[in-house]
């Protein structure tokens, strides 16, 4: 018991570590300023091309999407951070990752927007349009509000996933919260570091996560 | 009512509280071997919940519920051996989506009763030729019509040769062309001397098969008698009132 | 040398191809290996959790939502290092590729409890009434009539999810499992070449493309279960 306190929770060394998490915390929230946003609107665009009536344009996207939802993030960032230079192409930690996640997160979104302009009936459309609305203010004013609201729960949920996501950057040396701690990790050779991280982590998800249950419950009923 | 005859079933002093509210508020009712009783009441009186209490579907608060003879709160009773005996069929069916008619009438007979396959499957074709339904022993609940789904619900309480059967507003959730055909298995099952305690607003049906009325509000038992009495000249004001509301409909 | 010979040369060398084909063979084996492990066990631990959690049993309740919901908060590759790094140090030591599957499994079973959970929730109540009027018990009723109308009902976000998971074998890396993607960054900085992170890839995606389309199948064929 006294092993395992001193190995994951001493506070000591967490109290030292604090400074270098918090500045991974930092680099964190900012990926995610990137990261999420970059993805919201790259997964409409993706979604909105997967529903256009040309077969090819549709076609390519869903293949596009089934691609990239099907090669793990961590390959991706790795095929972009060390496999393109191979090509004369020479990104940053930071370029690279907000490249391999933008393919990764657009994909996800999109898949989710795609499910949610389905769900929302043909009628919507013909409604809307009956009343001299242009193709462009029916999808903003009319189609995309329901969507949104029918698959809310999906697209908190993948946003917390991209959160999660963040992480791997430490594997091409970003230093944010996950690579921070670990580094810590190594020169302490003790893992509370990691564990403060997880707990930064809890902090900022479990609320997060606690609302989607709320919302699917909601949606289920 | 036959006085000589014990009671088959028998319900003495229940009551049932959810939460704050007294839904049902000291009931007392006997039903004789053979006997069609007939639940009536307005909506929210408690009639559901009066049949779901004997067979503990739903826990009463109080009283006893006695079932030839045996108690059916008694710790030592296995009520799932007792609910076997209890048929019940409900308003919005509830047969198993996922197994064909068949599946639905002989699982129970399999996994209760611990019948063989094939001597579930012989009952369970039997039960469904009296509701009319062998045809249709292969198909699923989503493929029949509501009237056929609702015998296949009865079918499937019948297998387990009930020594009563509860009945929870069979017909109102069918179309009304249908309603003849589950009126007729059950008029059917009267004939065949089984007991039944029904919960329905059928008046026609009540008039010429039921033995007894029984008219409840506000979980109390008001008033009960001879279906020809009840309808035609009920003794109190709660009971005209309702009765009258159902004419008009 | 134009700029095709020279992609070509960087991310397709046919030399290269043919001697690391047999270690990228390998990681996919190891890489499936460890993905049907946790495929397996992820299932069957989440879809205990949720009969478990059927019973009503408020504290046990109250604990299997704690540990769903952290391990739903965490990203896996903290629970990774922290397993990893952390055991050994307090006397437990477990092999790299057993952490992962352990992790990956805790991961997709807290994930899998959930749909289950909810999938259970969704089976209207009248199913529960009917067949314990015929006398089948709690459990009966659960593995007869309950479950196999919940679990059909989620099997689009269970492979989904499923799917999502088991790709992030590939974190293996990190802590030296010989997955596909650590036998291709081997291959890479031996070679110095990026024919091995190519091979790689199109491994992932050799692997993973049908399970994506399978998810996607299924989620047309199972649209009802939005309504
Ligand atoms: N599980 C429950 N929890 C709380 N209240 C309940 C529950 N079940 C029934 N009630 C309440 O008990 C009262 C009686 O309900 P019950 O279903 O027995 O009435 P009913 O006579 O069958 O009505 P109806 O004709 O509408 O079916 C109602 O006020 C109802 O809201
Ligand atoms: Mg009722």
């Amino acid at each position: 018991m006294e092993a395992i306190i001193q190995q994951f929770f001493n506070l000591d060394i967490m109290a030292r570590a604090l400074p270098l998490v918090l500045a991974g915390l930092r680099q964190t929230l900012l990926l995610c300023f990137i990261v999420i946003p970059l993805g919201l609107v790259g997964g409409l665009v993706f979604a909105l091309a997967s529903l256009s009536s040309s077969r090819t344009v549709r076609w390519s996207m869903i293949a596009a999407i089934d691609f990239f939802r099907a090669v793990p993030p961590l390959v991706l960032l790795i095929f972009v951070y060390s496999g393109l230079p191979f090509a004369g192409i020479r990104l940053s930690p930071l370029t690279a990752v907000a490249v391999a996640f933008f393919l990764n997160t657009s994909s996800y979104y999109g898949e989710i927007y795609r499910a949610g302009i389905e769900s929302v009936g043909r009628g919507q459309w013909d409604a809307a349009r009956s009343t001299g609305l242009s193709a462009v203010s029916t999808l903003s004013h009319v189609v995309l509000p329901q969507a949104v609201r029918n698959v809310l729960p999906d697209l908190v949920s993948n946003t917390v996933e991209v959160v999660k996501l963040t992480s791997i950057a430490s594997v091409v040396a970003l230093p944010e919260l996950l690579y921070s701690a670990d580094m810590a990790r190594s020169v302490t050779f003790n893992a509370s570091p990691i564990v403060l991280a997880a707990a930064i982590y809890l902090v900022m998800l479990w609320p997060v996560v606690r609302l989607i249950s709320r919302l699917e419950r909601r949606m289920a009923s | 009512m036959d006085a000589a005859r014990p009671p088959i079933l028998e319900v003495r002093g229940l009551r049932k509280s959810f939460g704050h509210s007294e839904v049902l508020r000291g009931i007392d009712l006997a039903v004789a071997p053979q006997e069609m009783v007939f639940i009536i009441g307005p909506s929210g009186s408690g009639k559901s919940t009066l049949l779901r209490c004997c067979n503990r579907l739903e826990e009463p608060t109080s009283g006893a519920v006695h079932l030839g003879g045996v108690d059916l709160m008694a710790p030592s009773t296995d009520i799932n051996a007792m609910r076997r005996k209890i048929g019940m069929v409900f308003q919005s069916f509830n047969l198993y989506p996922h197994m064909t008619a068949l599946g639905n009438v002989t699982l129970a007979l399999r996994k209760v009763a611990a019948r063989s396959r094939t001597d579930a499957e012989t009952l369970g074709m039997a039960a469904l030729d009296r509701v009319g339904l062998a045809a249709k022993a292969k198909s699923y609940p989503g493929e029949l019509s509501g009237g056929q789904q609702q015998r296949v619900a009865i079918a499937r309480a019948l297998a387990l040769e009930p020594t009563v059967m509860l009945f929870d507003e069979p017909t109102s959730a069918l179309d009304p062309e249908l309603v003849g055909s589950v009126l007729a298995v059950m008029r059917e099952l009267k004939a065949a001397g089984m007991t039944m305690l029904v919960v329905s607003h059928e008046m026609r049906f009540a008039r010429d098969a039921a033995d007894r009325v029984i008219f409840m509000d506000h979980g109390v038992i008001v008033e009960e008698g001879a279906p020809d009495q009840i309808f035609a000249k009920p003794r109190e004001a709660r009971t005209r009132a309702f009765i009258a509301g159902l004419t008009r409909s | 040398m134009n700029d095709w010979s020279r992609f070509v040369e960087a991310f397709f060398k046919s030399n290269l191809i043919e001697q690391y084909l047999p270690s990228i063979l390998q990681g996919v084996v190891t890489t499936i290996e460890i993905a049907l492990a946790v495929v397996v066990t992820g299932l069957a631990f989440g879809l205990a959790l949720a009969v478990v959690r059927s019973f009503e049993i408020r504290p046990l309740n109250v604990l299997i939502i704690i540990l769903v919901d952290i391990l739903r908060a965490l990203p896996p590759l903290v629970i990774v290092l922290i397993v990893y790094f952390g055991l050994p140090n307090v006397g437990v030591s477990i092999p790299s590729f057993a952490v992962l599957w352990l992790v990956l499994s805790l991961v997709l079973a807290a994930f899998a409890e959930e749909i289950f959970w909810a999938g259970i929730l969704s089976v209207p109540k009248g199913q529960w009434e009917a067949a314990r009027s015929t006398g089948l018990s709690f459990l009966g009723t659960l593995g007869y009539i309950v479950l196999p109308q919940a679990v059909r009902l989620t099997v689009p976000p269970i492979t989904n999810r499923t799917v999502a998971i088991t790709k992030n074998t590939a974190l293996g890396t990190v802590i030296g499992v010989p997955e596909i993607l650590n036998q291709a960054t081997t291959a890479q900085s031996f070679s110095g070449n990026a024919t091995p992170l190519m091979m790689g890839a199109l491994a992932y995606i050799i692997l993973f493309i049908p399970v994506v389309a399978l998810g996607r199948y299924l989620e047309t064929r199972f649209a009802w279960r939005r309504n």
